[in-house]
């Protein structure tokens, strides 16, 4: 069978390699659930039936980072976590995303104080902030979808040779 | 014989050389002493059989700031057989900044004890492992102090490279 035969029965499109790689990724985003305080319940709720963050291709929500190419901030941030969290964004493999989700990790929220970190940008690149305390479900699906979009409009060679994060190593405990 | 009136009692006739104070407010007793008398006094108060204060509940300080004697270790204490709840406090100065500890009467006073020295900077003698709970172990202030500013001290907790 020649190669003419073979397109005309199986039919065939014609796209870049961008398109298809963003198409992919945006419907297969996989969180990396960083609950730390009240929004992670929210954050919770919106992987149940009513919600259901799975319509999104997002459900994969397990507690690890190797996989994982967004990451839910959902909490209080303080000085001491502040350097777990960002150890587990660095463990993450490149192209991802990060959500701050609720005013707490945005802007320190009400806790104006010594130990909470005001807004996690101050050692995160964050891309969407979530506006709420804590925020509901459907406002974590809206950043989700926005999210949908920005990675809608990646481009493959932002995240080649890219050179791997220095990680540190604890010391003690 | 209330329990108020038990205690009171048993305190002042096993130790008579402590000057002790009883207040009470809405039925809450509390006995106030000198510091250096603290580890006796606790292990009295648990052993005791007819008081048996078995719990400590909490151990935490007030800072007076400006007062002479500047801190108050206040321990808080349950008695299961008396279903009773009594209220210990002792002075301790800024410039002798110490205090005995009572976690060789009260096992769990260990923690209590460290949460206290955290947050207020009170050292408890004799404690075996006195090391900080909440804050970093590098860190060099007490944030419950009336001196440490609410918004902390620029740069001196550490943020993750960005």
């Amino acid at each position: 069978m020649g190669l003419e035969a073979k397109l005309n029965q199986d039919g065939f499109i014609t796209t870049t390699v961008d398109a298809i790689v963003a198409w992919s990724m945006k419907n297969s985003v996989w969180p990396m659930p960083m609950g730390i305080s009240c929004c992670a319940i929210e954050m919770m709720a919106s992987g149940d039936p009513k919600y259901d963050i799975a319509r999104f291709g997002s459900e994969v929500m397990r507690f690890t980072p190797r996989q994982c190419d967004l990451m839910i901030v959902a909490g209080t941030v303080t000085y001491k976590m502040s350097h777990v969290v960002r150890k587990i964004y660095d463990q993450m493999p490149d192209p991802k995303w990060v959500i701050a989700m609720g005013a707490c990790t945005s802007s320190g929220g009400m806790y104006r104080s010594y130990n909470v970190v005001q807004g996690i940008d101050q050692f995160l690149p964050v891309d969407i902030y979530l506006a709420g305390c804590p925020p509901r479900p459907d406002n974590l699906l809206n950043a989700l979808i926005q999210i949908q979009e920005k990675v809608g409009r990646t481009k493959v060679r932002e995240f080649t040779n890219k050179p791997m994060p220095e990680l540190t190593v604890l010391q003690n405990n | 014989m209330t329990i108020n009136e038990l205690i009171e009692s048993k305190l002042k006739e096993n130790f008579k050389d402590v000057g002790f104070t009883f207040t009470t407010y809405l039925d809450e007793l509390t006995v106030s002493f000198n510091k250096k008398n603290i580890v006796e006094v606790c292990s009295f108060l648990k052993t005791n059989p007819e008081l048996e204060f078995l719990l400590s509940e909490d151990i935490t300080a007030i800072d007076n700031a400006t007062r002479k004697n500047r801190f108050t270790v206040v321990y808080h204490i349950f008695s299961l057989k008396n279903k009773f709840r009594l209220r210990l406090k002792c002075d301790v100065d800024e410039s002798d900044c110490n205090i005995d500890t009572v976690s060789s009467v009260w096992k769990t006073a260990d923690w209590q004890e460290r949460e206290a020295y955290d947050m207020y900077g009170i050292k408890f003698n004799n404690h075996s492992d006195l090391r900080r709970m909440y804050m970093p172990e590098d860190f060099e202030y007490h944030p419950l102090r009336k001196d440490f500013p609410l918004l902390g001290i620029p740069g001196s907790l550490s943020l993750p490279k960005k």
